[in-house]
């Protein structure tokens, strides 16, 4: 007999409400995925606003499930079990999904899952391409978090091998967009202005690659400092500035040591499949140079399409799934939400 | 008729059930922790707790009152969050009411009083209301200064009852019974959204000129 798991993703700008199948044999396939963003509402601040975020979470929360249900064609009552985002995330934006979750849980008298919004972006990967071998690697790259991750057992058993130091990687396409005079968020309108560019016009640094440098974390603010240097430099000389070529070898800067430290960690760890999700994820040239480099090494690669890769409740819906699957205790209703939640605390 | 009410507008998490037959209002249990940091945790347990001390499930619970603030905006939101999702999970409707308004619904001034909640950041949220407990005035947030009325109920009032030069009474947070008897005219209609009173704005600036990383 299949279950029916919904998600609700509230952490960052997107309110989500995803709706899965979870069957017999383990496998999960997707029904809904609604989601509602707030991101035009922080274009002007440069970055998410908090309390903005919050605001409008609580406005299209339930909106945002009546349109699942609706889109699945399914009654509230045909829900088994919900699963809610804890953390990491925003204290406030996190409140609004875990609180609502809370009360559909004892509305509807189903089990309550708090999961790991982390995990989360990789479960998501299972609605397209299927069970998860075990173990395999994951890559999450996005404007809160860029981290390389062993998963043993996407409902249990996850460890960070790495992290960025800094700034996450979306958070460095933000800020050169800016530099560049480009819009919020800067992922599109960067990979669009380096499609036009020249990925070798400048060297710019790849940050902790020296021998030095733990192995498989991260930095993009030096990166990041050196492209606002070399433009303001341009700039002083009175030149007009090269945006696509900046674009261009900036963006080259970035999946280059992001590829390159995902795939020694396989090669290393000799795990033969590499998952890369969350924003950046829908990135161009990362999926490209991640497909050449992963088949020059023999490692299958997973991306989710682009629309399951960003913040959605799909993906909580599905890691949902198979934390559910998994024989996993359910949460409490008194669960908090929390805005540090570790990597490797699956579900609360 | 059976009402579930809801507030999370002031430190105290608040949750009970009531039976509403014509103007009466009995409380059948209710429950209230002071945590002004606990609200996104208690709120659901302290429905479920309700309904159990009741003896009622919440399937025949016939709606929901929500208090929608005034109140400091993190702790607001997980009540009014909690009331729309049981409301949508239940299928029935939430009702929202001026948390003042439940507030000043059980104060007994006998004459024209305030109703003053700590908005923090040495800010209240008052309303005016008149001898019969009807809202004169408000809801507004400032500094606390005299008001213009000499009575007062709530924890803004006890908080700062020398700034704003008044005598306090009872109740300090919106109670089930005053929450279902200030929510108790709007029955009749279609419910109003459930819209938050934050009657502040978001702190947020826009960014100025980029700040240069070469001197
Ligand atoms: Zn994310």
């Amino acid at each position: 007999m299949s279950r029916i798991i919904m998600g609700i993703e509230s952490s960052c700008d997107e309110t989500g409400v995803g709706l899965v199948r979870l069957h017999d044999d383990g496998t999960v396939d997707l029904l809904a995925d609604e989601v509602a963003s707030s991101v035009d509402q922080h274009a002007r601040f440069g970055g998410v606003v908090p309390e903005v975020a919050s605001r409008a979470h609580l406005e299209a929360m339930v909106p945002t499930a009546n349109r699942a249900f609706e889109k699945a064609d399914l009654k509230l009552s045909d829900v088994d079990a919900i699963a809610v985002t804890a953390g990491p995330g925003l204290a406030g934006a996190l409140l609004v999904g875990v609180s609502a979750a809370k009360a559909y849980a004892a509305a509807l008298g189903v089990p309550l899952y708090g999961v790991n919004h982390l995990a989360g972006h990789i479960a998501v990967d299972t609605l397209q391409h299927g069970p998860l071998p075990k173990p395999c690697l994951a890559l999450l790259v996005s404007g809160g978090h860029t981290q390389l991750l062993r998963v043993d057992d996407i409902a249990t058993t996850i460890t960070e091998l790495g992290s960025t130091v800094d700034d996450a990687a979306g958070e460095a396409y933000d800020k050169v967009a800016r530099v560049l005079g480009l819009p919020y968020p800067g992922g599109p309108p960067i990979d669009k202005a380096a499609k036009q560019g020249d990925p070798r016009a400048i060297a710019f640094p790849r940050g902790m690659t020296g021998p030095r440098d733990a192995k498989f974390d991260f930095s993009f603010s030096g990166l990041k400092t050196a492209v606002a240097r070399w433009v303001e430099g341009a700039e002083r000389r009175g030149e007009d500035i090269p945006v696509n070529d900046v674009a261009a070898s900036f963006q080259e800067a970035v999946a280059d040591v992001l590829t390159a430290k995902a795939v020694r960690a396989a090669k290393e760890s000799g795990i033969g499949t590499l998952v890369i999700s969350g924003g950046v994820a829908a990135n161009s040239r990362l999926s490209e140079l991640a497909r050449e480099r992963c088949e020059a090494a023999g490692i299958e690669l997973r991306v989710p399409r682009p629309r399951l890769c960003t913040d959605n409740g799909a993906m909580i819906a599905a890691l949902g799934a198979h934390v559910v699957a998994a024989g996993v205790r359910e949460s409490t209703l008194d669960i908090s939400a929390n805005p540090a939640l570790p990597v490797h605390v699956v579900s609360v | 008729m059976l009402v579930l009410a809801i507030d999370t507008s002031t430190p105290a998490v608040t949750a009970g059930l009531a039976t509403l037959a014509g103007a009466d209002v009995s409380v059948l249990a209710e429950r209230v922790t002071i945590n002004p940091r606990a609200h996104g945790e208690l709120i659901t347990p302290h429905v479920l707790d309700a309904a159990r001390e009741a003896g009622v499930t919440l399937r025949e619970v016939d709606a929901i009152v929500c208090g929608v603030g005034p109140g400091p905006f993190t702790g607001l939101r997980a009540g009014m969050a909690t009331a729309a999702a049981l409301a949508h999970g239940l299928g029935i409707d939430a009702y929202p009411v001026c948390s003042l308004d439940a507030i000043a619904a059980t104060a007994q001034a006998g004459e024209p009083f305030l109703a003053v909640t700590d908005a923090r950041r040495r800010e209240v949220y008052w309303a005016a209301y008149d001898a019969d407990g009807h809202r004169a005035d408000g809801p507004h947030v400032q500094a606390p200064e005299p008001l213009g009325l000499p009575v007062a109920a709530g924890d803004g009032a006890l908080l700062y009852a020398d700034k704003l030069a008044v005598r306090t009474i009872e109740p300090r947070y919106p109670t089930v019974a005053g929450l279902v008897t200030a929510a108790r005219p709007s029955f009749d209609a279609e419910p109003a959204p459930l819209t938050p009173l934050y009657l502040r704005r978001p702190d947020a600036t826009e960014p100025g000129a980029r700040k240069r990383v070469t001197a």
